[in-house]
């Protein structure tokens, strides 16, 4: 393969030794091969995949002077981050120490399609437009909340939270005994 | 009419053009491959369905790993050498220009500040063994190293760059929620509100309203 050609036979016949003519043309394959697989390898190391980042904007911190946004219990809707990639969530408010609330029914339901999603879609054609409030408790693990935040991303819930899970909704959770 | 004599052409063509291309394209692969640096601690993020990607410059990756232990790592090594001197002022801890250096070339750690030293000092390949025992950057309230570490990274960056700094938080799919929240409340409570979480590309399902 790599042989220079043109290698002409002078005939041995004594005469003036002439300078070998060469041929100017080399065989590149060797040269190519190697330059496909730099080419290849390069092409295949390169980080061109930049991660995907999904962006969470945080309340700015509160002051002393700026009370909480009220919510009203018609558009409130809590999904609790709860152990075993359950989700819980209710509708309304939950305030035992209220009275003149009625205590909330809590459903259990999972991350797929069929679960929050549906429920989402579902109180979204209702009105009043929903807000959610997103409560991890300690044994939800950051799957979960990562998932939740892209249901909303999903479903298009513009109005959401991720707040602080209260005893009140612990509580809750233990009661139900889902 | 004569018969026309097909063309013939001799089955070696020339392949200057070609080569010149590969070579092109060599080089240009070359210098501007950017070899991914290598993880002190692996994390498996979760997926989303989120499209945005991680600007490339100026970011502060916080990794949280599934052992509630937070990692800290910034991409310029200029910076890394600013903040380095800073905290180190800070903490009372002194740092060799060689280990300094090394740092400047550490993709992150996660070490309180007193044994960053004694790790520097270690050779890259032993460095490997050791990773597994990083403990994690303090965030408690009495002994909150991670904060530090964050501002003075935005002030450097700030300085040399002239640009906002970002805060990427990439946390394993199993790492609990109450070390995220932690990492979050300090952020804001320094007034940083905004964060991108590092996710996986899953596919949009089709919403069906």
């Amino acid at each position: 393969m790599a042989e220079i050609q043109g290698k002409a036979d002078t005939g041995g016949k004594g005469g003036k030794k002439r300078a070998k003519k060469m041929s100017t043309k080399i065989d590149m394959t060797p040269m190519v091969d190697l330059a496909f697989l730099l080419l290849t390898f390069f092409m295949l190391t390169t980080t061109f995949a930049k991660p995907n980042v999904m962006q969470l904007t945080m309340p700015v911190k509160k002051t002393d002077d700026v009370e909480d946004t009220k919510i009203k219990a018609s558009q409130a809707m809590t999904i609790l981050l709860g152990k075993d990639n359950k989700a819980y969530y209710y509708f309304g408010l939950n305030t035992p120490n209220d009275k003149t609330v009625p205590k909330p029914e809590l459903k259990v339901t999972n991350y797929s399609a069929d679960g929050i999603r549906k429920v989402l879609l579902d109180r979204q054609r209702q009105s009043p437009e929903p807000i959610i409030l997103i409560k991890p408790t300690e044994d939800a693990k950051y799957k979960n909340m990562v998932d939740i935040l892209d249901e909303m991303n999903i479903t298009n819930q513009k109005k959401y939270a991720l707040v602080k899970v209260y005893k009140d909704d612990l509580d809750l959770i233990k009661e139900s005994g889902l | 009419m004569p018969k026309v004599k097909p063309h013939r052409t001799s089955p070696s063509l020339d392949m200057t053009p070609m080569v010149d291309l590969a070579f092109l394209l060599v080089t240009f692969f070359m210098l501007t491959t950017k070899f991914a640096p290598e993880e002190t601690v692996v994390v498996d993020t979760p997926s989303s369905i989120s499209e945005i990607k991680l600007p490339e410059s100026n970011v502060i990756t916080l990794t949280i790993d599934n052992k509630k232990r937070v990692f800290f790592g910034v991409d310029d090594s200029k910076t890394k050498t600013q903040i380095l001197q800073k905290v180190a002022a800070k903490y009372g801890v002194n740092f060799t220009a060689a280990q300094a250096k090394e740092f400047s070339n550490l993709p992150n750690f996660g070490l309180p500040i007193n044994q960053l030293g004694s790790y520097l000092n270690v050779e890259k390949e032993e460095r490997k063994a050791l990773n597994a025992q990083q403990p994690g950057i303090p965030i408690d309230s009495l002994n909150n190293q991670l904060i530090d570490w964050v501002m003075e990274a935005r002030r450097a960056n700030l300085a040399l760059f002239k640009k906002q700094t970002f805060i990427a938080i990439k946390g394993d799919g199993n790492a609990d929620v109450p070390t995220v929240q932690q990492v979050i409340k300090l952020l804001q409570e320094r007034d940083i509100n905004r964060f991108n979480l590092i996710t996986d590309l899953e596919n949009a399902p089709v919403a069906t309203k």
